[in-house]
């Protein structure tokens, strides 16, 4: 199972942008973390259910009612940039 | 000024009896931080003012007539539990700047029993660590010895209970971040079953592992934390409905006639001596007050660190990409890009332990790996619970070391990433399997440094615990 | 071009009419101020959690009923993580294994007659942000982000623009009828993502898939859809090849281009969402929702003709838009029996010219299907004329009321009384002698002429087949 990860093209998924330092750190680090992760490859798991959940329940909904709105400022004045009322970005080129 | 060694019941006698007030007792708190943080480095953060103002509030009540067991005691959070107006730097750079909008329900639970928010503690960023060395902004040191990490990723909430700067604490258990840094520092910790306590607000690390709990210098103090935190909270759809109980009230009963599971897998080499000793004492101490002393095993424990750090970083990586600079938080310099203000941010923002779990966690959720590394590890963690639920028919809790050492060096374990996992050995099949486990301390390595004896029980089975917690208060003399 | 075989699919988004978002008790009023209707949960704060609105559940499993999907009875959540800036938690609650509804399928008209469009799966995820775009800047807006949005997946089985109109069109008069969405195109209710690719007639394997992001307008898709094809074609005729990508179609321009600089394969990381538990959906419970079930537009057009003796044609206009289906049944139940196919003339022709002028929908005039009953029992039983209805339904169209009641205050009820008649004939033929003496000559026409008079100092009111007949009589006598 063991292969060379590869460090750049995770970091980039994972929006990090990293040094050549750190990439070659976390790759020597990663390898061996992921080789002993891979122990559990040992097992038989024919048959096992994964766990998905912290606990084994079902159908938790909420009622569809409108909870109001404590209000924006609280909201937008954490935000980094501000236009009005907006979240101000740097201009996007349309990217799906 | 009110002694610092009160415990929370002791201090809620007190506002009872009118030896002081909760201005007083908060005060108390205040200065004693102010007189050794310097050395502790347990706090990020203390408002002072709005602590004085909730203590004034809370004399009133009571001078109303209102009363309650939490009713003007000062309470510390740690630092990623939202409390509204406050910062929630979750130890990170990345949240610089950041002021909750909202209460966590805990928060708001604390609030409601005219609890005060003593101060935010300092932690492993995001919860990622097993020393609080991880902290973006300062390292907390061990209150029985200074040169020695506090435990982690709840340090800073174990520092300041042990270390005399506060009466009790909340801290968050993913991977054992509540009873191991209990243990390292000689206080009580519980992590609640997951489900028992509301998650909201709290900020999430892994999802399906988290859970908040108290830190207290005694059990009894740690049940009527529990109390007021517990039940079901229709913000959180992980919590369960399971009706309440009285915490305090099942304190009672002894050990005796409690069937004590010792897994095998959990007393094996490798673990410190005296750490060993201090175990064995006990439990010899329990079997001698009449307790059933049953052998059990847990077959897959060995598998427990691979499937945790699979699904923990997996959660996590996902759980994290919301600080991303746009919304709160730290924001890049003139990025260039969408993609620049992401990368940079992130990058500037976390600390290398963060990205290194992000890192992992991405890997084992990209395309093709999926299967091989998280669905395969969500299979163990079914094997794991299995083992659980089967010793549980066996015995009535269990008995473990929290860790295989007492509190190492600062600086001792940064550099291999891998053997400091290692020593969540004994902790993360709890968090695993769902199941709730108490830290308590059962005495001193030859060094005078803490050890503290797991005890576990099954889901929901927080009475069994405490219980076998008071009792074992009891026997043991630290 | 039948040389090339054209394969469409599409992935259609639907805002469900719920009261509030996906995930939180936010408000999903539209219209609002940037930034009104958020909360944690929706902008992805620090420590949030999602729970899971039941109604959007409900309204999803009623959409795959009425599109006879069958319900997934264990439905899961997924994460699928990516990172964009109208992306609260810059990673989506969306449902990858066990979707909702599985299966299921749509039935359009083609001229080669009906033809059964499947489909592969609906599931249920949140909606992103709104950003608008500045001359330097960019801006989001969260009021949109969490909604619940239902994702309707068909299989590649449309041909040509005018059988994916046709689709959409089917799919919205359903999703409409079954009112789980308003699917009201410029609020951005229904949004959807094109595939298209052309192969040569007689290969098996599909050809190179190119997607188009994100149309909102039927008129977008179809010119969209025309000129991609065109594309492709001219490409794979000159012996060019294909790139499967993401296209964007520039409605200025009229054209599709290449989305430049982004991976076209996002590796989504799809696993489940730890934070919401599954839904378990009982038989009973299915049962129970299918029994609340509103008709579906085809059965409705066949009960319509066969209740109230309309033709086909006839119940496929006013089965077109539900509420005038609706006020159609109000108004035709309030007449006698025998009057439904009169009932239908009359809402087709002058009360859909009147829709049409005023921009309404017949919610929103003032005309009442009680009304309307009224109007056409009047006419029925001879109390006033075609001509005094029609201009006596724009004024209670516009200004409401009952007709009996105005018809009554106005004195508008035609003269049928015979001596009255007679009365104003004589005038007329008195004032008119040319006229007469012209139907003497021969021209018959003349005869209309009179009757126009008739009417003319009737003040209209004349019943004009009476006033007709006693014309006629009376030149034929000679006098």
């Amino acid at each position: 199972m063991s292969q060379k990860i590869d460090v750049a093209y995770v970091a980039e998924l994972a929006r990090l942008s990293l040094t050549p330092e750190e990439n070659n750190t976390f790759q020597q680090q990663l390898e061996t973390i992921v080789r002993y992760v891979e122990k559990i490859g040992e097992l038989n798991l024919d048959g096992v259910e994964p766990t998905m959940h912290g606990q084994p329940v079902v159908n938790v909904f909420r009622e569809d009612a409108v909870v109001p709105s404590v209000g924006r400022e609280c909201f937008l004045a954490n935000a980094p940039e501000r236009n009005g009322d907006e979240i101000r970005l740097p201009k996007i080129v349309e990217d799906a | 000024m009110v002694g610092m060694d009160l415990t929370l019941c002791a201090a809620a006698e007190g506002l009872r009896k009118k030896a002081f007030s909760s201005v007083e007792l908060t005060q108390s708190v205040l200065a004693a931080i102010r007189e050794k943080d310097g050395a502790l480095n347990a706090y990020l953060s203390v408002d002072g003012e709005g602590a004085l103002k909730q203590a004034a509030a809370a004399d009133a009540a009571r001078a109303a007539g209102r009363d309650g067991d939490l009713l003007g005691i000062p309470v510390a959070v740690k630092d990623l539990i939202n409390v509204a107006g406050q910062p929630c730097t979750c130890a990170s750079k990345i949240l610089t700047g950041y002021v909750a909008p909202y209460d966590a329900t805990v928060s708001a639970r604390l609030r409601e029993a005219g609890a005060v928010f003593a101060g935010r503690t300092n932690m492993d960023e995001f919860a990622m660590g097993s020393s609080t060395e991880g902290s973006a902004f300062k390292v907390t040191r061990n209150p029985h010895d200074l040169t020695r990490v506090p435990g982690g990723s709840s340090g800073g909430s174990a520092a300041a209970v042990a270390g005399g700067e506060a009466i009790a604490a909340l801290g968050t258990d993913t991977g054992g971040s509540i009873r191991q840094p209990a243990a390292f520092c000689g206080c009580v910790g519980l992590k609640p079953s997951y489900g028992r306590v509301s998650r909201y607000g709290v900020t999430a690390y892994a999802s399906s592992l988290d859970q908040v709990g108290p830190m207290t210098r005694t059990v009894e103090d740690a049940a009527v934390l529990l109390q007021a935190l517990a039940g079901g909270d229709p913000h959180d759809g992980t919590t369960l409905d399971v009706p309440v109980p009285d915490y305090r009230a099942a304190l009672r009963g002894g050990i005796k006639g409690m069937r004590i599971g010792l897994p095998r897998e959990y007393y094996i080499d490798g673990t410190d001596p005296d750490v060993m000793a201090c175990v064995r004492r006990t439990v010899d101490a329990c079997a001698a007050a009449g307790a059933e002393i049953v052998e059990v095993s847990l077959p897959h424990t060995e598998y427990a660190i691979a499937v945790y750090y699979i699904v923990a970083t997996a959660e996590a990586s996902a759980n994290l990409a919301r600080f991303d600079g746009v919304r709160y938080g730290h924001r890049t310099e003139k990025p260039e890009s969408v993609f620049d203000l992401y990368a940079r941010s992130r990058a500037e923002g976390f600390g290398t332990e963060v990205k290194r779990r992000i890192i992992l966690g991405t890997y084992v959720l990209s395309s093709g790996y999926y299967d091989a590394y998280y669905g395969c590890a969500q299979k163990v963690r079914t094997l794991i619970r299995n083992d659980f639920t089967e010793a549980f028919k066996r015995c009535d809790v269990m008995f473990t070391p929290v860790a295989p050492t007492a509190a190492y060096r600062i600086g001792e374990a940064c550099n291999d990433p891998l053997k400091m996992y290692l020593g969540d050995v004994f902790t993360v099949p709890a968090n695993l399997a769902g199941i709730c486990g108490l830290s308590v301390p059962c005495g001193r390595t030859a060094d005078g440094l803490p050890v503290g004896l797991q005890i576990l029980g099954p889901a929901f089975g927080e009475c069994a615990v405490l219980r076998a917690g008071q009792a074992v208060e009891g026997e043991v003399r630290t | 071009m039948s040389q090339y075989v054209i394969t469409i699919g599409l992935e259609t988004h639907v805002q469900l009419k719920t009261a509030t978002k996906m995930f939180c008790g936010c408000s999903l009023a539209f219209g609002e101020e940037p930034n009104t209707n958020v909360c944690p949960v929706c902008l992805g704060y620090p420590g949030a959690l999602p729970v899971m609105n039941r109604e959007a559940i409900r309204l999803t499993v009623l959409s795959g009923l009425m599109l006879g999907c069958e319900i997934n009875r264990h439905s899961t959540f997924d994460r699928k993580n990516y990172f964009y800036p109208d992306m609260s938690k810059d990673y989506q609650i969306s449902q990858n294994t066990h979707p909702l509804c599985l299966g299921g399928s749509v039935t359009i008209g083609t001229p080669e007659g009906p033809k059964r469009i499947r489909i592969n799966h609906i599931h249920l995820e949140e909606d992103a942000a709104k950003i608008n775009h500045y001359a330097r800047f960019s801006g989001v807006d969260f009021n949109r982000c969490g909604t619940p949005l239902m994702e309707i997946v068909s299989e590649p089985d449309l041909s040509s623009p005018e059988e994916a109109m046709a689709y959409l069109q089917a799919l919205k008069q359903i999703l409409v009828y079954a009112g789980v969405s308003d699917c009201n195109l410029e609020e951005g209710n229904m949004r959807s993502d094109v595939n298209i690719s052309v192969r040569p007639a007689g290969q098996e394997k599909l050809g190179t898939k190119v997607e188009i992001k994100n149309m909102n307008t039927f008129k977008g898709i179809h010119a969209a859809l025309e000129y991609e094809i065109a594309r492709q074609l001219a490409v794979v005729k000159s012996g060019g090849t294909l790139v499967q990508e993401t296209r964007r179609w520039d409605p200025e321009l009229g054209e599709t281009q290449s989305m430049r600089g982004k991976e076209n394969a996002h590796d989504y990381r799809y696993f489940p969402e730890p934070d919401l538990v599954p839904v378990e959906l009982s038989d009973e419970l299915i049962e129970s929702w299918r029994a609340q079930l509103p008709e579906a537009p085809a059965a409705r057009r066949e009960r319509m003709m066969a209740e109230y003796g309309i033709p086909a044609y006839d119940a496929g206009v006013l089965a077109d838009v539900k509420e005038n289906a609706d006020f159609f049944e109000a108004a035709a139940r309030a007449c006698k029996p025998g009057l439904g196919k009169t009932v239908s003339n009359w809402f087709m022709t002058e009360v859909m010219r009147l829709l049409s002028e005023t921009g309404k929908g017949v919610g929103a005039c003032a005309l009442t299907p009680a009304a309307l009953a009224e109007l056409v029992t009047l006419v029925d039983e001879g109390v006033i004329n075609g001509p005094t209805a029609k201009e006596l339904l724009s004024d209670v169209f516009a200004k409401g009321g009952s007709p009996r009641a105005i018809v009554d205050e106005r004195g508008l009820a035609q003269v049928s009384d015979v001596s009255a008649l007679e009365a104003f004939i004589v005038q007329v033929f008195a004032e008119n002698a040319k006229s007469v003496a012209d139907f003497r000559a021969g021209k018959k026409a003349a005869a209309g002429f009179l009757v126009g008079q008739v009417m003319k100092l009737s003040k209209g009111k004349a019943d004009p087949k009476l006033a007709g007949r006693l014309v006629a009589e009376r030149l034929a006598e000679g006098q």
